[in-house]
């Protein structure tokens, strides 16, 4: 009874650990290369879960529909970064000229026009306002759970885990949970695969130099604006499908992306923001805190959790393996 | 007519409201190395991010080789080819210095000459072959020193800027560093060296622009200065 106890916590653990590497290692990279927390992130994670469950129930496979609902994340990643955070005055240049085309020119409304074609011209956005972008990620973060409550009501929605992996593994009189054996091992893949792109490709060393001096790596002709749209659509894809992927554990409900979120943040104060060895350490110490916290000290589990959090903002302000000064 | 290889005018740079450059204007002429020198605080580091981009200069003009580049992106002026040695180095300090390289290699510019590789760059600087792994922020000020400069030169620039590349570096480095610019400058690469070090400066420079409070004090050929110590006197005090 004891030992099962330990394993299934363990394995709690770890499993956990590895969900919550799906959504901090893009946090993390966002928060390195932009220097702003992407709020939104955990509605990316909420969001995934509950695609997935649509997807589940009109019978499309589990993987399928973990890396759709993760692809639709992204997608929607893309979309927010390039015209919200960074507008580029390219696209709404091209929106412009289209309105212009098809509405203003045709009506004859040329002084419009003029005005319209001025505005763009003129038009900054959010570029440089770094207080702004973060705001606008919570505002972000707020559509997107109510968007999910319109659709999904406010039920909790059960993903069905893959039906092979439902019985539990029975490996010498102890039982395992299969499913949570797999999510550890599809997170432990995705690291791998992030490790290879950051570590042994151009891009990845453009993104780590834009972590370490984002000034200078632009004057070394590093496209750093496009870098901003490849790391959220990977954070984004990351975190949709890790919401698939804990669907079927930690169910698809209202609040589960501020349930998340948080320790998205805890993760990164720990392993350092831009830092994907960080993420990883960090995602499986919260992992265990956060599951034994609630099976032994119920009470005290928040405390347990923000405790190191405190520790490391005091001593280690860049965190356990830091890149960047929050 | 030949065109300048970097001609600024009437270039004004603030830092929010403070106006730090008034009306700066000089011009480097293809193949020769201008010296741009002055006081602790004259601009001359807020000069370098005008040109290159980092701040945009409120008002005024920049040309490479006549092609206006002022308000460009930083991205796009490197791609241009204005490539930068900042001061105080910053490399990028967690990645290796064969990473630093890599990143930092922009294809050769029409009317570029030869162009820069690993190979090229390990040549000028053979201690850098030997630590090709090794992550940048655990070289020596020197090795920095000589990776800021591989790094501006894997971008293959039409014209290279240098800010202070002897600060706090043992006299040996800086003769070697010394060296090396002549070298490139002898290749025919248009270069703004900014510095503190005179004697270095006038060694190497053809021209010499002395920028005071963010005016240009002092403007004319390195040979005039050399000649008249009153002008160093007047402009740059006692060093
Ligand atoms: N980021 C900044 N924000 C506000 N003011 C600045 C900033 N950087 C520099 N300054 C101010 O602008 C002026 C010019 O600074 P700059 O760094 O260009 O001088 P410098 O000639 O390069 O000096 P040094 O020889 O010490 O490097 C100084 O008065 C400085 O205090
Ligand atoms: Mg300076």
């Amino acid at each position: 009874m004891q030992g099962q106890f330990w394993i299934i916590q363990t394995l709690n653990s770890v499993a956990f650990g590895g969900l919550l590497f799906m959504l901090s290692s893009g946090f993390s990279l966002i928060f390195g290369l932009m220097r702003i927390p992407n709020l939104a992130h955990g509605g990316f994670f909420m969001l995934g879960a509950y695609l997935g469950y649509s997807l589940l129930i009109r019978g499309v496979n589990f993987w399928v529909a973990a890396l759709l609902g993760g692809l639709a994340v992204g997608l929607l990643g893309v979309v927010i970064e390039r015209f919200i955070i960074h507008p580029s005055n390219r696209i709404l240049l091209a929106i412009g000229s289209f309105l212009d085309a098809v509405i203003f020119r045709p009506l004859g409304l040329r002084a419009f026009s003029g005005a319209w074609r001025g505005m763009i011209a003129r038009f900054r956005g959010l570029a440089g306002n770094e207080q702004g972008q973060v705001l606008m990620t919570l505002g972000v973060s707020f559509i997107v759970a109510d968007v999910c409550l319109l659709i999904w009501t406010g039920d909790p929605m059960t993903l069905p885990a893959p039906p092979a992996l439902r019985r539990p593994l029975f490996i010498g009189g102890y039982s395992f949970p299969t499913y949570r054996l797999v999510v550890l091992g599809v997170a432990l893949v995705a690291a791998a695969c992030l490790y290879l792109l950051m570590e042994r490709t151009r891009l990845g060393a453009m993104i780590r130099a834009g972590v370490d001096d984002r000034e200078m790596a632009r004057g070394c002709g590093i496209p750093v604006s496009r870098l901003f749209t490849i790391v959220f659509l990977l954070g984004a894809t990351l975190a949709g499908i890790g919401g698939v992927l804990g669907g079927p554990i930690l169910n698809a409900y209202p609040g589960l992306d501020t349930d998340m979120l948080p320790l998205a943040l805890i993760v990164v104060i720990l392993g350092g923001a831009g830092s994907l060895l960080g993420a990883f350490v960090g995602s499986f110490v919260v992992g265990f805190l956060y599951n034994f916290g609630i099976a032994l000290v119920p009470d005290l589990a928040y405390f347990v959790l923000f405790l190191p959090m405190v520790l490391v903002l005091m001593f280690l302000p860049q965190g356990l393996f830091g890149r960047v000064q929050l | 007519m030949a065109t300048e290889a970097l001609a600024l005018s009437g270039i004004d740079s603030y830092y929010g409201d403070s106006h730090v450059l008034h009306e700066i204007g000089f011009t480097l002429q293809p193949g020769h190395l201008l010296g741009l020198l002055g006081r602790n605080g004259a601009g001359k580091t807020t000069c370098m991010n005008t040109i290159m981009g980092f701040l945009k200069p409120r008002n005024g003009a920049i040309a490479l080789f006549g092609e206006p580049v002022a308000g460009l992106t930083p991205e796009n002026i490197a791609r241009k080819g204005i490539c930068l040695v900042p001061q105080g180095r910053r490399m990028f300090r967690t990645l290796t210095v064969q990473e630093n390289l890599m990143v930092a290699a922009l294809p050769v510019k029409q009317g570029g000459r030869r162009g820069w590789s690993f190979e090229r760059v390990f040549e000028i600087f053979p201690r850098l072959k030997e630590r090709t792994a090794q992550v940048a922020g655990s070289l020596s000020g020197g090795e920095q020193q000589m990776l800021a400069i591989g790094r501006a030169l894997m971008g293959n620039p039409r014209v290279l800027l240098m800010d202070e590349p002897s600060e706090g570096l043992a006299p040996q480095i800086v003769a070697e560093v010394g060296r090396t610019i002549a070298q490139l400058k002898a290749e025919g690469l248009s270069i703004v060296l900014v510095e503190q070090n005179i004697k270095l400066t006038l060694d190497l420079a053809d021209d010499i622009v002395i920028i005071n409070t963010g005016r240009v004090a002092f403007s004319g050929r390195a040979d005039q200065i050399k000649i008249d110590d009153a002008i160093v006197a007047q402009h740059l005090g006692v060093f």
